[in-house]
């Protein structure tokens, strides 16, 4: 009895603690831990508005608190009859001119900071020998899945980004049937992938995805698209300049080098999957199904499940299952478990990194 | 009805019930009807939370959540809120100016049934088993793509109640400018009849772009007419900017109305007269304004660009001040009053903290930059919650208790309704306070379920048990309300003692003509300024009792409704069924039927005789 008092007094202590420590959310995906210049500047701004609106709250519950404590009829007995007051011209300019001082404090940094973050015009600066100074990445929002192509690179790869660290990456997002929304948290605010424009702008990865929990960021739809919208994760890994280098490299040549795990599974995938699935990492946006060129390198299957040959095998047969309405059709009945079972050893193998 | 209290059969009350044109009944059918929807919304959202109150919940499938938030929101917002605010309107407002009904009684009654059968309509769709699911707001290209028939239940079922709503607002405008009492000003009514004539005009603005989107909506799903098919040339951002057009002043035609019933609150239980009345006018007037000013602040991540983002950044946060004005005006009306903590009161006290920080978020979400953050995550409910819930349901909920007496005659259990209001708090502050973290933290908002891991479970669990709080709370209102119904003692004309204006001084419920003769007002809270100087009636008649001409009852609005309800359904199956077409012209032919049948009929009312007028007056006591 009093063991099981004390573990549970040591249980409330730690979820205290951990609703505490909590506060700051997770590195890969808190808005309050921003890990780029883009995130920050916004952090500022949260920081800057929060403490005008504290101020603000304080303001008016002091004020009402006083008003609540020294007005009760209770204390004031039931026959008094307050002197009816029509208004105080001062006061009211006081409470008109005082909002006005602190919205403008705000709203200077606002215009300011709404003008940085929109500034991309150096997306399509070339340098002397004409070839791109900065970084594009297009990215393009599919039923339940993200294709990234690097139009200067000649690469597209699929569900997870992969940047170079500090420099500004500049994004052009488009959505392929319905209306998605690009948002990596913890680096900077998110932007509408429309489906008749495409929309601009640029983030900056300032911290190093390695260190991470699961060595990457998270990623996020922030648009209702339909029933999987929930599921419609991303992940992005972020690397020094010279590995990035490398890893393109690498992109670049997987179509001659490509790591063969398991022949049966090849002739399976030749055979089931090749009509949507891409093997190679060198080619331009518009695949029906995501680029499969790193699949072994990667985070999750399908963004969210577990990265495990069990969970693979289980997410080809049973697609519907898993993310309702996506585009891909089921395999339980078409693939043996031992074609399966081949197939998924084979896409694990599917790596540039290693 | 008349003087002598009539024994009715059900179906002579039923019959009554359709057929009135009593504003006061039709107050009570709007303020039932719109209960019931707030129930239904309400059960929604528990599911909601249900289902979120730990990872990877598999109570509700992702198409059945879809649905769940996409009609919980749509249910709120247009079937419960709205209408349980126009019941008040219709209750209050033609007594608060000293009139015997609103200027269009028969377009009164349309106005319900529309709104009735719109909710109807679109609630038809989970018997039918196709929900709506692409979100209150049905952005083009989801709901172009949705499959089935949700979306085009959405599309005709508010296009039906828009239509019941516009009237309503066209209504209360001609009410309040026509048919005050002499003496009534502008400048001297009261500030739940100020908001409801401000809310009535942003309606009769407001609407129209929902009415055309819906419309090509509608056509874009029924008649392939790629007005926002981009495939065809069309434009879904256009959906976009017609939606939030629309939607960003009704998010003020919920709250001003709110803003009134708060001021006569703080002003009657602090005894005390509203401070700053005239700048409480003008800001109100100034929100209602600028409400039309910042409806691109809900699209600062579609692409705009910096300078639209800049402006509408800086409109945004321009509303804080108007709104600013109100808060400390109110508190300054609680300064130096006397302060009585009734259950109307303390749901005024809670509305303070809660809506200034619905309001302050908002303004950090004008902040554009940083709503590229705060867009579409968790912040962003918890923020309209704050401002919806903690303004206007707890202006519902305290209009509730306050109004009950005048619509009912009986008086809510006081002990019951301050346990309502704690449980409704508390639970509220528990569910929506955590979400902002929920946001900050990554969560984008209408998920149906998030992976273990992300550092979210907790926080959601809190915001579950919330509210589970908040539902306990309804419960205790509506036994509440049963127990007091059962009870039915009946209560004086100013059951709160303190009542300022007029609808404090005529018997509760009024009797179906108001007033016996119309009063003539003096002042601002003409009232209080009688009972002042020793007129204990708090009434002064402007003119001698004499012939009162009252509308008849019609069963015509009941009956066009119908027709649109029928026509709706013939327009959805038009093109599945043989007999779409035809049922679709059965329902717009019984329509303009009855339309033209009112249109030749020669119905001019009837007169309340003298005599009888004088016969109520000698069985009150000679009293009004």
């Amino acid at each position: 009895m009093m063991k099981g008092l004390k573990k549970w007094r040591l249980f409330s202590l730690l979820a205290v603690l951990t609703v505490f420590l909590a506060g700051c959310g997770q590195e890969e995906l808190s808005t309050l831990l921003p890990a780029g210049q883009v995130g920050r500047d916004q952090f500022n701004l949260l920081l800057l508005s929060s403490g005008i609106m504290l101020l603000v709250i304080i303001v008016v519950v002091a004020i009402y608190l006083i008003a609540l404590v020294r007005f009760r009829r209770s204390k004031l007995g039931e026959d008094h009859i307050p002197e009816q007051v029509e208004g105080s011209h001062k006061l009211e300019l006081v409470w008109t001119i005082i909002p006005i001082l602190l919205i403008l404090l705000l709203a200077v940094p606002t215009v300011y900071y709404t003008y940085k973050l929109g500034d991309v015009s150096a997306m399509g600066a070339v340098d002397d020998d004409g070839n791109a100074e900065n970084l594009v990445v297009d990215v393009t929002a599919k039923l339940y899945w993200w294709e990234f192509e690097y139009p200067d690179l000649g690469i597209v790869t699929a569900q997870e980004l992969v940047v170079p660290m500090d420099e500004k990456v500049y994004f052009n997002l488009i959505a392929a049937d319905v209306k998605h929304s690009f948002w990596i948290p913890a680096v900077g605010g998110k932007l509408d992938t429309n489906v008749e424009n495409v929309n601009k702008f640029y983030l900056v990865f300032e911290k190093d995805s390695k260190n991470l929990k699961d060595g990457v960021f998270y990623g996020k739809c922030a648009e209702l698209c339909g029933p999987s919208h929930a599921l419609m994760d991303f992940k992005v890994k972020t690397m020094p300049r010279p590995e990035f280098d490398n890893w393109v490299a690498a992109m670049q040549a997987s179509d001659e080098n490509q790591v063969v795990a398991n022949p049966a599974g090849e002739e399976v995938f030749q055979q089931s999957c090749i009509g949507c699935h891409a093997t190679s990492g060198v080619g331009e946006t518009g695949a029906v199904g995501p680029n499969l060129a790193t699949f072994g390198d990667r985070n999750r299957v399908a963004g969210f499940m577990e990265h495990t040959k069990e969970d693979l095998i289980d997410w080809i047969k049973y697609p519907q299952t898993h993310k309702p309405g996506n585009k891909m059709p089921g395999f339980a009945d078409q693939l043996s478990d031992s074609e399966l079972d081949a197939l998924a050893e084979y896409l694990m193998g599917l790596s540039v990194e290693k | 009805m008349s003087s002598v209290a009539q024994k009715k059969g059900f179906g002579a009350t039923l019959w009554d019930w359709l057929t009135t044109v009593d504003h006061k009944k039709i107050g009570i059918l709007y303020f039932l009807g719109g209960g019931f929807f707030f129930v239904l919304g309400g059960i929604e959202a528990m599911m909601i939370r249900y289902q979120l109150y730990k990872p990877n919940n598999d109570f509700v499938s992702a198409g059945l959540f879809n649905d769940l938030i996409t009609m919980h929101g749509t249910t709120m917002i247009f079937l419960a809120a709205m209408p349980i605010l126009f019941g008040f309107m219709n209750a209050i407002v033609p007594l608060q100016i000293g009139a015997r009904d609103v200027a269009f009684p028969f377009i009164n009654s349309l106005g319900f049934w529309m709104f009735f059968f719109g909710g109807l309509f679109l609630n038809i769709s989970w018997l039918y088993g196709e929900v709506p699911d692409a979100g209150w707001t049905s952005y083009a290209s989801l709901s172009l793509a949705s499959e089935g028939h949700g979306i085009d239940f959405y599309a005709i079922g508010l296009q039906i109640a828009g239509g019941g709503t516009l009237m309503a607002g066209i209504n209360f405008l001609v009410t309040i400018i026509n048919m005050r009492a002499p003496g009534m000003t502008y400048m001297r009514m009261p500030l739940f009849t100020w908001t409801t004539f401000v809310a009535s005009a942003m309606i009769l603005f407001a609407f129209p772009p929902l009415t055309i989107g819906l419309f090509f909506l509608t056509f874009d799903r029924m008649f392939g007419g790629n007005f926002f098919n981009h495939e065809m040339g069309g434009n879904t951002i256009i959906w976009e900017h017609i939606f939030w057009i629309f939607g960003h002043p009704e998010v003020y035609i919920l709250i001003l109305p709110a803003f009134g019933i708060f001021s006569e609150i703080f002003s009657i239980f602090s005894r005390k007269r509203l401070f700053g009345y005239p700048s409480m006018v003008f800001a109100t007037v100034l929100i209602g304004f600028l409400g039309f000013m910042v409806w691109a602040h809900h699209m600062f991540t579609v692409g705009l660009g910096p300078t639209a983002n800049a402006i509408f950044a800086v409109a945004t946060m321009a509303i804080a001040v108007p709104t600013g004005v109100k808060i400390f005006n109110w508190l300054l009306t609680m300064w130096g009053g006397s302060i009585k903590v009734t259950t109307p009161m303390l749901y005024a006290l809670g509305f303070i903290p809660s809506f200034v920080m619905g309001g302050v978020t908002g303004v950090m979400q004008g902040a554009a930059p940083l709503d590229y953050q705060l867009h579409d995550s968790y912040f962003i409910v918890a923020h309209f919650h704050y401002v919806i819930v903690g303004g206007v349901v707890l202006a519902i909920l305290a209009a509730t208790h306050l109004y009950w007496p005048k619509m009912f005659g009986t008086m809510l259990n006081e002990t019951l309704g301050k346990v309502t209001f704690w449980f409704f708090f508390i639970g509220f502050h528990m569910t929506f306070l955590i979400q902002h973290w929920l946001g900050f933290w990554g969560m984008p908002r209408r998920v149906w379920t998030y992976m273990d891991g992300q550092g979210w479970n907790f926080a959601n669990l809190i915001s579950s048990i919330g509210a589970l709080l908040m539902a306990i709370g309804v419960i205790v209102l509506v036994y509440n309300a049963i127990m007091t119904s059962i009870k039915n003692v009946k209560v004086a004309n100013d059951p709160w003692g303190d009542g300022r204006t007029l609808e404090w001084a005529i018997e509760s419920p009024p009797i179906y003509y108001n007033f016996a003769a119309t009063p003539l007002v003096r002042g601002l809270d003409t009232v209080w300024i009688e009972k002042m100087e020793g007129n204990e009636t708090g009434l002064t008649p402007a003119e001698p009792i004499k012939d009162i001409h009252m509308p008849n009852g019609s069963i015509i609005p009941f009956l066009m409704t119908l027709g649109l309800f029928i026509a709706g359904f013939g327009a959805m199956f038009r093109t599945e069924a043989a007999w779409g077409l035809p049922v679709l012209i059965f329902g717009l032919l019984w329509t303009f039927v009855s339309m033209a049948v009112r249109s030749l009929q020669d119905d001019t009312g009837y007169y309340i005789k003298k005599d009888e007028i004088l016969r109520d007056l000698k069985r009150k006591g000679g009293q009004n």
